[in-house]
């Protein structure tokens, strides 16, 4: 075994160290194949640079207006700057809307994706289901929004937010939270989707030959194992929630601060997120106080670099790969 | 993982069936042949360290199995009895594979599966009974180490924990599967470890962690598809040596592309080819006095 073998080898001189044979030279290659070449390696530098300078950007202002007084005071609506307070609520709101996005989005996107993946019986209805998170996924955010604001202004989703003349407001937590799904779905959908296409059929057989149910294979085989991908896709939607504005301003209010309203308190009442407060501090926006904007976008970028880097762990945590590669060993 | 294999191993050879045309009364000689082996098995010199006594466990009556139209296993009976390793050898694409995913009903996983014929596991139709059951009595060991990405605890637990039932403790667990660990030979090694992530084992000793978990629920017959052909020699030695100490207590299928192998674990061989079973017998008649012709040409590497 494995062990013996290392044995073995630890008794033998330590390898040499690894030496690059020669190979053909750049120039003996074909003109399309060097062009090609120097593309590859521009276009991955000239990336690099572009994410680089808007990091140092961020990394500049937000060093320059950020202050900590900032993540933990109020807004609130003044004239002048010193007078118009920090942006927690926006905070508050970027995580309660992203928690709200994503206990939605993780059952509805991983029960599809094993629906698809394990059954997808009729055909028909499977692709059906393919395509539609398909569409979802390309689906700009704003059209989702202003569909949602539609939607939920029907008198009968008044619950959610409030009833006005005519309707519902439409406009609260839980609404902009179930659009923000939307965005999730997709991601989660075709991470999971994707880890239950690489788990091994031999996995499945495995559990099915020791006597399990389909069920229970599922349920105790093949969702842990691909955890991880849920994780990854769960991690990469709340991206694409936190990053979103169009459903903030369209669906949230984007009222300055976090306001109760209706029947669950803060759930169904109005507020803001980092991205709604960027856009109304920008020179754009009503505020115009863009180095409040600059500051906001410094943990915006932060809290989107963190989850990123988040995403690279989840991926290593728990040992090797599910999916490994096969181990063939010896013979 | 390697579509490759599935196409060799699993699925029959489509384009020899194509090319093959099996004279009449060929079939029929072999099918007489089929349902005399058995006895000739009986009165033929046992091996060796075959114990005395024989129960019939498996009874396997005729059975063929289709994918879509194709045969890949024609007519085979056979018996398997308790206490006994059966080697199933044979060129690629000869059913033995299919037979052995028959024998617990994998088979239907595959969706252009159909089969004919009976198979009696002590007196009842495998197919009257409820596949989980068959297959918790009649479980089985793959090609490849498959472990399922938890713990060694889980692994074998796996199979002990009931489904849709009250989930057993790990302190009723734990001897069980300490128990199933020893006779898979793999305790010494992990012991003190048991949460350990099963993928980090070597491939040998997830080739036994597998055979661990399929001996957890005491199964009658343990089926074994070429459960060495991914592992080194060492491996591959350990887990014959217990083959041929869990034949005490079951009884044991072996599908082997490794003559070698199957001459030295197995008390009888099948020898299987193009979907029919050439010739049962006791190891070393195969080997050595093999009666039919396509069998001494395998044996001798005449084709392969």
């Amino acid at each position: 075994m494995a062990s013996a073998e290392q044995v073995s080898a630890s008794r033998l001189a330590p390898p040499p160290r690894r030496r690059r044979g020669r190979r053909a030279p750049l120039r003996s290659w074909r003109l399309r194949d060097q062009i090609l070449f120097v593309l590859t390696w521009t276009a991955g530098i000239a990336l690099c640079a572009v994410l680089t300078a808007v990091l140092v950007f961020f990394a500049v202002q937000g060093i320059e207006y950020l202050r900590p007084s900032l993540l933990v005071t109020h807004p609130s609506a003044s004239v002048t700057q010193s007078g118009s307070g920090g942006f927690l609520d926006a905070i508050e709101g970027t995580v309660l809307l992203g928690a709200i996005g994503l206990l939605i989005a993780v059952p509805v996107g991983v029960v599809t994706a094993v629906w698809v993946v394990e059954f997808g019986r009729p055909r028909w209805l499977g692709r059906i289901v393919e395509s539609t998170v398909e569409i979802i996924a390309g689906t700009p955010d704003i059209v989702i929004a202003i569909f949602g604001l539609a939607f939920f202004q029907l008198g009968f989703f008044s619950f959610l937010s409030f009833r006005e003349p005519g309707g519902a407001f439409g406009r609260s937590f839980l609404t902009a939270g179930v659009m923000m799904s939307f965005l999730a779905i997709p991601a989660i959908y075709t991470a999971t989707r994707n880890g239950l296409l690489a788990t091994p059929r031999q996995m499945r057989e495995a559990s099915y030959a020791l006597g399990k149910t389909r069920i229970a294979t599922i349920r105790r085989v093949v969702l842990p194992a691909v955890r991880r991908d849920i994780a990854t896709g769960s991690t990469l939607g709340l991206a694409r929630i936190i990053g979103d504005t169009a459903i903030v301003i369209l669906l949230l209010g984007a009222t300055l601060r976090l306001q109760s309203a209706g029947s669950f308190g803060f759930l169904s009442g109005t507020g803001s997120t980092l991205t709604s407060y960027i856009f109304n501090n920008s020179p754009a926006g009503d505020g115009n106080a863009p180095q409040k904007a600059y500051a906001a976008a410094a943990i915006l970028l932060l809290l989107v670099v963190g989850l990123n880097w988040a995403v690279g762990r989840v991926g290593r945590i728990g040992g090797p790969p599910l999916h490994q590669p096969s181990r063939r060993l010896g013979a | 993982m390697s579509s490759e294999r599935e196409m060799t191993d699993s699925e029959p050879d489509t384009e020899a069936w194509k090319n093959e045309s099996l004279p009449i009364d060929k079939l029929d000689f072999e099918a007489e042949l089929m349902a005399i082996a058995p006895e000739q098995t009986n009165t033929s010199v046992r091996h060796a360290r075959a114990p005395a006594t024989t129960v019939e466990r498996l009874r396997v009556e005729d059975v063929s199995v289709f994918y879509g139209g194709t045969p890949a296993v024609k007519g085979v009976s056979l018996s398997i009895h308790k206490g006994e390793v059966l080697a199933l050898i044979g060129p690629s694409g000869c059913g033995k594979t299919t037979l052995l995913r028959t024998l617990n009903r994998l088979t239907e996983l595959t969706h252009n599966a159909s089969h004919s014929g009976q198979i009696l596991l002590d007196g009842d139709d495998t197919h009257e009974l409820v596949d989980t059951e068959l297959r918790a009595r009649v479980s089985m060991v793959f090609q490849q180490p498959n472990p399922f990405p938890m713990s060694i605890f889980d692994n074998v637990a796996f199979a002990l924990r009931e489904q849709s039932r009250r989930r057993p403790r790990r302190r009723e667990l734990e001897p069980l599967v300490n128990q199933a660990l020893q006779r898979a030979g793999l305790y010494e090694e992990v012991r003190g470890d048991l949460d350990r992530s099963a993928l980090r084992l070597s491939g040998g000793q997830q080739q036994r962690l597998c055979i661990a978990r399929a001996i957890a629920q005491e199964p009658e017959i343990l089926l074994m598809d070429e459960p060495c052909s991914a592992l080194d020699p060492r491996s591959t030695s350990v887990i014959e040596d217990l083959i041929l100490q869990l034949r005490e207590d079951l009884a044991i299928v072996i599908v082997t592309h490794n003559l070698q192998q199957a001459r030295r674990i197995a008390d009888r061989v099948a020898f299987m080819y193009l979907g029919d079973l050439v010739e049962l017998g006791d190891t070393e008649q195969i080997f050595t006095a093999p009666r039919d012709e396509q069998t001494r040409e395998y044996i001798a590497g005449v084709f392969g």
